[in-house]
């Protein structure tokens, strides 16, 4: 390692209680039903929990106060503005950005973006990275000792159509460890990075993979609490995106939160 | 406006942590420099995220969205591509090792009758979903006291919204995730 490989000690990245997967499974399994009870009393908690302690490295990062609720201004009913000149065609096809062909299954993700209403959001930015389909990812923190595909960078972008419709080639990645406790390992999954049409509906999160075995062992797949939730992070295997001899096809939708003042912004529009 | 928004008809997508390789993902070039740091008018935005014992977050990202000096939101395409003259809005920035960021841009002007403030989203590994937030502009005191939902705050609570000004060309704001002095974060 070089000095500039770690922005941040590795100590940070291993919690310091390793705990056993049998652990964490429990203590998943006790906070989702307390999460529970909790709906069941009356409270309204968010589909995403930032208080999820099975998530070692959420314990000094998450807040302990409700969130405030507001009436959002004008700069957060509107979005930055993407456009496609920002992002060139090759950057959505991550497996032509080096000079041979990177290892793995090819596969084509498409989807639609939409907002809550079921119309389609166009012209709005989307950036992925994941890891190759070893598990390991380009960036020089990762230290899992599976080998780095030359021809494999793992980034990639794209801007919606009309439609709200985007599409990437790109290879199905690799499950990979960490240091969150003993034999912990993330399910396969890829990092996607949403701009809706207001600065509101703005969304990071993670797209799985059908069947994956590591999904009730995660902790990071659990901080979404309910079932139907997580579901809605797994694409979908689609055999009409399926292209013969080339690629497999999964079928990712993403859905951007309101809040209700957003919808006359796009009425409008 | 009495038009009714009609209901809801899908779920949201649930959001998930950035976690740790997001550097290579959503890195682009210049993208902390909503404007040229040379530019006239041009400030410094920066400061520090700290954890819940204090500690900096050196694996986080802030993305910043101002209006223009004039109060008016841009609507200029390629929030991306820094051409040198069209001011976006939009920024982004990496704490560094000593959970520092630091933006060049401009001080947004205020909307009609209203402080004026950056609106901001934190990520950072660790954190389950983003988290929204403001950070308003010191020098009108008198808009500051009279927002309601600024009113609506404990004194202590306020403060963690409002940069201060160490000089003209500088706006200095540290975001806590938790703990003491915890950063207000916003749900709309
Ligand atoms: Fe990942």
């Amino acid at each position: 390692m070089t000095s500039q490989t770690a922005a941040a000690p590795e100590s940070l990245l291993a919690a310091p209680d390793q705990a056993t997967q049998r652990d964490i499974t429990d203590e998943i399994g006790r906070l989702h039903a307390d999460l529970e009870r909790r709906e069941q009393a009356g409270e309204r908690i968010r589909s995403t929990v930032h208080d999820f302690p099975a998530y070692r490295s959420s314990l000094l990062r998450h807040p302990t106060k409700n969130l405030k609720l507001v009436d959002p201004e004008t700069i957060e009913l509107l979005s930055p503005a993407f456009g496609q000149r920002d992002v060139a065609a090759v950057e959505s096809d991550l497996t032509v950005q080096h000079a041979g062909e990177p290892l793995g299954e090819r596969m084509t993700v498409a989807g639609r973006l939409l907002d809550s209403w079921g119309r389609p959001v166009a012209n709005q930015l989307i950036e992925i990275w994941q890891a190759n389909s070893a598990g390991r990812y380009i960036h020089q923190r990762d230290q899992h000792p599976a080998p780095l595909d030359p021809n494999f960078t793992g980034a990639g972008r794209a801007v919606t159509n009309a439609s709200g419709e985007y599409t990437f080639t790109t290879v199905k990645p690799g499950p990979y460890p960490w240091k969150n406790h003993v034999n912990a390992w993330r399910p396969a999954h890829i990092h996607f990075s949403i701009f809706g049409s207001s600065f509101t509906q703005r969304l990071v999160t993670q797209m799985y993979f059908p069947g994956d075995p590591l999904f009730a062992l995660d902790p990071i797949f659990n901080t979404i609490w309910r079932q139907k939730d997580r579901d809605s992070l797994i694409g979908v295997y689609d055999h009409d995106l399926t292209s013969a001899e080339w690629a497999t096809g999964y079928r990712f939708d993403i859905v951007v939160d309101g809040p209700d003042a957003t919808w006359f912004e796009n009425e409008s529009e | 406006m009495t038009m009714t928004v009609p209901a809801r008809t899908l779920r949201p997508t649930p959001g998930q942590t950035v976690g740790p390789f997001f550097a290579y993902g959503v890195e682009y070039d210049r993208m902390h420099q909503v404007v040229d740091p040379h530019a006239p008018g041009a400030v410094l935005l920066g400061g520090t995220i700290y954890d819940g014992a204090g500690d900096p977050v050196p694996d986080a990202f802030i993305e910043i969205f101002g209006a223009d000096s004039d109060g008016r939101v841009p609507r200029a395409r390629g929030a991306f591509r820094r051409d040198g003259h069209t001011f976006t809005g939009f920024g982004r920035a990496f704490t560094n090792d000593d959970g520092h960021y630091e933006f060049f841009t401009r001080a947004p002007g205020a909307a009609q009758g209203r402080p004026a403030f950056f609106a901001a989203i934190v990520f950072a590994r660790g954190l389950p979903d983003k988290l929204h937030t403001r950070i308003y502009l010191p020098d009108d005191a008198a808009a500051l006291a009279a927002d309601p939902f600024l009113a609506s705050l404990e004194s202590e609570e306020r403060s963690t919204l409002i940069a201060s000004r160490p000089t003209p060309a500088q706006l200095q704001h540290d975001i806590r995730l938790q703990g003491e002095k915890e950063t207000v974060f916003l749900d709309f």
